[in-house]
């Protein structure tokens, strides 16, 4: 665990950008920065950080920053550390940790061919993926890691259908299983955990993946005044599990003795308001058996007893 | 003492590109460009280049890892193909509007559907307004030369876009020719390291690919046509300075007795030979034709061309390539863009040919020829756009 004192002092991400309030993209990135170790690169999948930290001609980025388009921000990484290496070769290049940062969009959906290639290549960068569970800066449309019942603007709570049907893609699995030395998940509300892996990310010499959930006010539907505890009770409903995988090996980091029951989590949503309907109400039945389950496979790859 | 070795077009190309002592490769294969990666993959496990080859997933990471590597300040080169090309399409624009002087060589091949393999312009066609530079060559030799001139044309302060060397499938990328070549040294220094002021540097950080909204978006556009504007002048400085090293000029257009003609052919690539082989056969038989091959295609080198043709009486426009719906084909439409304004113009038509690689022969070149040359004599246009070799 990292120690306040032992962190970096400089906010290279500057505020003044346009972010909405209570935003836990501008947290994620500002957390993941503190852990920097030197000279640092940023290649920016589109999404709500991108759209409003660069508005031209302004910008939040005091260190190069680069965006290219939604789906390839890995292989825009693969390609500036391919260039850095070939340059340090001429003797003209300087040694750089280049971090990718992209939505959940741009990392479980569009943007997951370009990442498997670079993970597969092993190219030495750090993936973070900020999870906000949907397409939030086009409006709240469904990805693959919103979870079951969750309302979106293209999973709809319908008098038929109650929200999106189907449950969350297991990211750092595919990652996992890309045999990389580092992937792990985080959460905004957890900064010590966070940060101490975004940093054991960037001294992996190859990949490393990490997927920090980040509770969005705007698409999740809470007042912004509790992105913090949305993120804590997503982790203390056992809904969001954090651990990371170092060398195929699973570790749970925060265990969670005394879980609070994952409608607690639910209730404090406006996206999951329709699931307390009458008719609807055995979904939240299957979301905590989904939870329950998830848990103590989790709890199994960690070599975890009980739980 | 002069060096001849025989290659095939795409085997040029990856010699020019490693000649060129370029940094990153970021490639994926497709025929018929497999062996220009093939090849520069030998050159990286035999330890012959320092270049970081990086072997990516699809053709649009290989673009998009293309433009970081060329934004981290390396001389960049790619290569591509038909459905390969297509699918880089979103990322030529960003290439171009990032200003990254990228190079690749694009083995020109039909786009499906039906699927084929075989050579024609469709694909470079459907990305022509992406913003890149279009070099065409007639044979290996030409695409070892302009690979070697794309990265100095491309570098150019004053340019800094991105460009295609386009060889037709098959006929040229697997067609083995004695090409002539220079010396390592010679083309080092012809070609001296790349170097930038604008680039991924945290010594110097830019923020590179904003949101840019209605405020600023125009700007950067109008910029890239002003870059564009640049390019005829330094396509010939180069040209001309190749021309020194090698004894082998570059221009924009290559003209075969054209001066004294009445009727001649426009074209683009492989077909400019067969073309030039029955205007000289004809040329002896006493009719007036000749050749105007356009060697870069964007951008269209206008007056240049008004220029060359100004005193013809007609022009068979051939176009390896359709534009289902448009008044004409690419090349068709450029060509009679250019000469709108002119008071006294040639009698222009279009002829769509050799689609999916159908033969272009020698008597479809000369019936071509007799077409144009009627139309020289009447005046009269029979079809604004004619398809030859095709069953109807």
């Amino acid at each position: 665990m990292v120690k306040l004192r032992e962190m970096s002092t400089e906010e290279p991400f500057a505020p003044g950008h346009r972010l909405c309030a209570g935003c836990p993209e501008s947290i994620a990135t500002r957390m993941a920065l503190k852990a920097m170790r030197g000279p640092t690169v940023i290649t920016q999948a589109t999404g709500c950080l991108e759209v409003a930290t660069t508005i031209y001609p302004y910008t939040s980025w005091k260190i190069p920053w680069v965006h290219i388009a939604f789906e390839n921000t890995a292989a825009v990484a693969s390609g500036i550390e391919a260039a850095f290496k070939a340059l340090e070769k001429r003797g003209v290049g300087k040694k750089v940790d280049v971090l990718s940062i992209a939505g959940d969009g741009g990392t479980f959906d569009i943007g997951i061919q370009a990442l498997s290639g670079a993970l597969e290549r092993g190219h030495d960068f750090v993936f973070i993926c900020i999870d906000n569970e949907a397409y939030m800066n086009t409006g709240i449309q469904r990805s693959g890691a919103t979870p079951k019942g969750a309302w979106t603007t293209t999973t709809p709570a319908g008098t038929v259908i109650p929200g999106k049907p189907e449950f969350k893609k297991d990211l750092i699995a595919i990652c996992a299983a890309h045999g990389i030395e580092y992937a792990a998940t985080a959460c905004i509300s957890y900064w010590n955990d966070y940060i101490t892996k975004v940093r054991k990310a960037i001294e992996v010499e190859g990949p490393a993946v990490i997927n920090v959930l980040s509770p969005c006010p705007r698409g999740w539907r809470f007042d912004s005044s509790q992105t913090i505890e949305m993120g804590r009770l997503a982790v203390q409903t056992r809904y969001f599990p954090i651990y990371e995988i170092e060398n195929g090996k699973y570790k749970l980091n925060i265990n969670v003795i005394k879980p609070k029951p994952v409608e607690e989590f639910l209730k404090a949503q406006g996206r999951f308001s329709h699931l307390f309907k009458p008719e609807f109400r055995k979904e939240i039945e299957t979301i905590q058996s989904w939870v329950d389950a998830n848990w103590k496979r989790i709890l199994q790859l960690c070599g975890e007893a009980g739980g | 003492m002069k060096k001849v070795l025989g290659l095939t077009g795409n085997e040029a190309v990856a010699l020019a590109a490693k000649q060129c002592d370029v940094d990153v490769v970021s490639a994926y294969p497709i025929t018929p460009q497999t062996i220009m990666v093939e090849k520069f993959s030998e050159y990286v496990a035999n330890g012959e280049v320092k270049t970081e080859f990086i072997n990516v997933e699809s053709e649009h990471s290989a673009m998009s890892a293309c433009v970081g590597a060329s934004l981290t300040g390396a001389r960049v080169f790619t290569a591509t193909a038909s459905q390969g090309l297509a699918l880089m399409h979103e990322m030529m624009y960003i290439a171009s509007a990032l200003r990254c002087p990228i190079v690749m060589g694009v083995a020109n091949r039909a786009l499906s559907a039906p699927i084929n393999i075989h050579g024609d312009h469709s694909d470079m066609m459907g990305s022509r307004d992406c913003g890149w530079i279009q070099v065409y060559v007639e044979n290996s030799q030409e695409a070892y030369d302009s690979v070697i001139q794309a990265f100095k044309i491309a570098e150019d302060p004053e340019v800094l876009l991105p460009i295609t060397v386009n060889l037709d499938g098959f006929i040229i990328s697997h067609c083995m020719e004695g090409v002539e070549v220079l010396e390592d040294d010679a083309v080092k220094k012809f070609l001296p390291e790349r170097k930038t002021d604008f680039k991924i540097d945290p010594d110097k950080p830019l923020t590179i690919g904003p949101l840019c909204l209605p405020d600023f978006y125009f700007e950067f556009k109008r910029q890239q046509e002003e870059a564009m504007k640049n390019v005829p002048s330094k396509v010939k400085k180069v040209g001309i300075e190749f021309g020194r090293l090698t004894g082998r000029t570059y221009d924009v257009l290559h003209t075969y007795h054209v001066e004294d003609a009445d009727a001649a052919i426009v074209c683009l690539g492989s077909t400019a030979g067969t073309a030039r082989a029955i205007a000289e056969k004809m040329r002896k038989e006493g009719e007036k034709v000749g050749v105007v091959k356009v060697m870069l295609y964007r951008p269209f080198p206008a007056e240049e061309f008004r220029n060359a043709v100004k005193h013809l009486k007609a022009l068979a426009v051939l176009d390896r390539a359709c534009s289902p719906g448009a008044p004409a084909a690419p090349l068709g439409s450029d060509v009679k863009t250019a000469l709108y304004e002119m008071e006294h113009k040639p009698k222009v038509f279009d002829v769509i040919y050799g689609l999916g690689g159908r033969d272009i022969t020698p008597t479809d070149i000369e019936d071509i020829f007799n077409c144009v040359l009627q139309t020289a004599e009447t005046g009269i246009i029979e079809q604004p756009v004619m398809f030859v070799g095709v069953r109807e």
